[in-house]
């Protein structure tokens, strides 16, 4: 299958990702050759084979429902680009 | 010092014959010497390695020190280490003081072991090459003009090139492996699960599994037992008890059933590395190991599977970084979804952004059950060859990759050829299984790993038939000439 420039910016927006105007054929290029690659799957049957999702088909862990962490939002945010009174920062969202 | 082994290590660190300090600045020395030109490491710790080795020292003097206690490991810059930078060989990440360690490196700082640095990676340890790297590639020291191979390059670069006697590695698709064939080293990927994935810089969740990186089978399993265990901190990591994994290293390998899979012969393999393996085999047999030619019917199905399984969850890791609490930010963004977009845009590579795009694609409305569910069948279909292939052999042998090192740049513009190339190492992720591979020849002066794939949690039967293999042969000694 064939991924077009309107496919590539169509995803490149859902992933939140700023891709350059002039990368775009190259992308289309080497996404259409990997989802050829992956066609190959189609040709699998599959039927009644039940997805795997976990290497050793392990359930997630529950634990009981207490705090366990303790508050280190200072030195979290000693390493953010931009905070202020404990808050992080971004552009206005909100008018 | 730089040609012992951990235990020769461990034992002139005990009797006094040199101290950890002194052990240290030879490394460090060498380092500063070698690393100019290899590019193995993106940070060196100098100072603080030099504080752990006195501290480790004055253990030593008290006698209250372990087997790694003052020797000196590098960390693949993908554990999250305190205090340092941890870039994942990002730009994303080349501000990233990390503000906590991994369970890895907690543990292995209570061994007692020195910090040398964080080595240079694939950028997110996507990549078989090393080449993704935003730190630039790192050279082979077998042949400074081709690539370590990768993710796991500049770990696999340092232990050859004898920079760091030991060093830890991250296998999401044959990230420890392939760069130990390449270099002529030592890598096991355990069982999924059996050493935590907590404060490892997450690529695809599902398949990352740390393990060590080393110069035989024997320091292999002192470092997997350090590196081992259940933490809770890991929501997959498994609650099992960790054996002595130096234990069983002298068995015998008297009627070891070895499986040999055809499809791992086929066409696509160099015909010289297929001489070297098949001469590798010939030992085994005559170590008293009987022979099978078995079928892993799937193999066809594992590099699609995986491009698919591992970008989708990548796609989703990788949506944490956003340039709002940590890593890169673009300059005066107009609006949050500039802040979003330029943000990544600017601090991803072309690799990485490839394999977002592929897993937001796959993932996306109308497109899950035809790419990520039948990916996810399709993994299962192979993990079923394994079942059924261990129903009635032990190990199963084959090349870890197809050919030895290339040259650098050779694949960098063509992505289907290079992920083509990880076609023997990652049927082992996509079933948790756990791998090794080990020093097997040489071809043209380059080296060839063998591989060995075990069932789940037989991390202690592949470094037995590891460590035989090493003692019948001396493949795993040989040191690339500029680094002796």
């Amino acid at each position: 299958m064939s991924l077009d420039k309107t496919d590539v910016e169509k995803i490149a927006h859902l992933a939140r990702l700023a891709i350059n105007e002039n990368d775009i054929p190259g992308y289309v290029r080497d996404l259409s050759n990997i989802f050829n690659l992956v066609e190959n799957l189609s040709y699998a049957d599959t039927n009644n084979i039940s997805p795997m999702a976990h290497p050793l088909d392990a359930h997630q862990r529950l634990r009981p429902d207490v705090v366990t962490e303790t508050n280190q939002r200072e030195l979290f945010q000693a390493i953010a680009p931009e905070t202020a009174d404990g808050l992080y920062l971004v552009p206005q969202v909100i008018e | 010092m730089h040609n012992k082994s951990l235990s020769e290590l461990s034992a002139s660190l005990h009797s006094g014959e040199f101290s950890s300090v002194e052990l240290t600045q030879h490394y460090l020395d060498r380092i500063n010497t070698h690393n100019n030109n290899l590019n193995a490491f993106i940070t060196v710790c100098d100072d603080r390695a030099l504080e752990q080795a006195k501290m480790a020292d004055q253990q030593l003097q008290q006698k209250n020190a372990g087997i790694l206690t003052g020797i000196p490991l590098a960390h693949k810059d993908i554990f999250c280490t305190q205090g340092v930078l941890t870039s994942c060989a990002s730009k994303m990440l080349s501000n990233f003081i990390s503000p906590y360690n991994a369970t890895v490196v907690e543990k292995i700082n209570a061994a007692g072991m020195v910090t040398l640095g964080k080595t240079n990676m694939d950028e997110f340890a996507m990549g078989s090459s090393n080449e993704t790297s935003f730190f630039g590639a790192v050279k082979n020291p077998w042949d400074t003009n081709r690539v370590p191979g990768g993710s796991s390059g500049g770990s696999a670069a340092a232990i050859a090139a004898r920079l760091a006697p030991i060093a830890t590695g991250s296998d999401t698709g044959g990230s420890i492996r392939q760069p130990a064939s390449l270099c002529n080293l030592t890598g096991l990927k355990p069982t999924y699960g059996r050493i935590s994935r907590y404060g490892m810089i997450a690529f695809a969740s599902s398949l990352d599994q740390a393990g060590p990186m080393a110069n035989s089978a024997e320091d292999a399993a002192i470092l997997l037992n350090v590196m081992s265990g259940f933490d809770e901190r890991d929501s997959t990591s498994v609650e099992r008890d960790v054996p002595d994994y130096t234990a069983d290293l002298n068995n015998s390998l008297a009627g070891l059933r070895i499986g040999l899979p055809k499809e791992y012969f086929d066409e696509g393999l160099d015909p010289e590395v297929a001489t070297t393996i098949e001469a590798a085999i010939k030992v085994y047999e005559s170590l008293g190991a009987t022979i099978k030619e078995i079928t892993l019917p799937n193999t066809h199905l594992a590099v699609p599977t995986y491009y698919v399984v591992a970008p989708a969850e990548c796609s989703s890791n990788l949506s944490r970084m956003d340039g709002v609490r940590f890593g890169h930010r673009c300059k005066n963004p107009k609006d949050l979804q500039d802040l979003y977009q330029r943000s990544r845009g600017e601090g991803f590579g072309d690799e990485v952004k490839r394999r977002i795009l592929i897993g937001a694609y796959a993932l996306s409305a109308g497109y899950y059950d035809a790419y990520y569910l039948k990916a996810q069948q399709c993994r299962r279909l192979i993990s079923d060859d394994f079942t059924q292939a261990f129903a009635d052999i032990d190990v199963i042998m084959g090349p870890t990759s197809p050919t030895t090192a290339s040259n650098l740049g050779d694949n960098i513009d063509d992505p289907v050829a290079t992920y083509l190339a990880d076609i023997y190492t990652i049927s082992a992720n996509l079933s948790g299984l756990p791998g090794m591979s080990i020093p097997a020849g040489f071809v043209n002066g380059l080296p060839v790993g063998l591989q060995i794939i075990g069932n789940h949690f037989d991390e202690a039967r592949l470094l037995n038939v590891a460590h035989r293999y090493q003692q019948a042969t001396d493949w795993h000694t040989q040191i690339p000439a500029a680094f002796k």
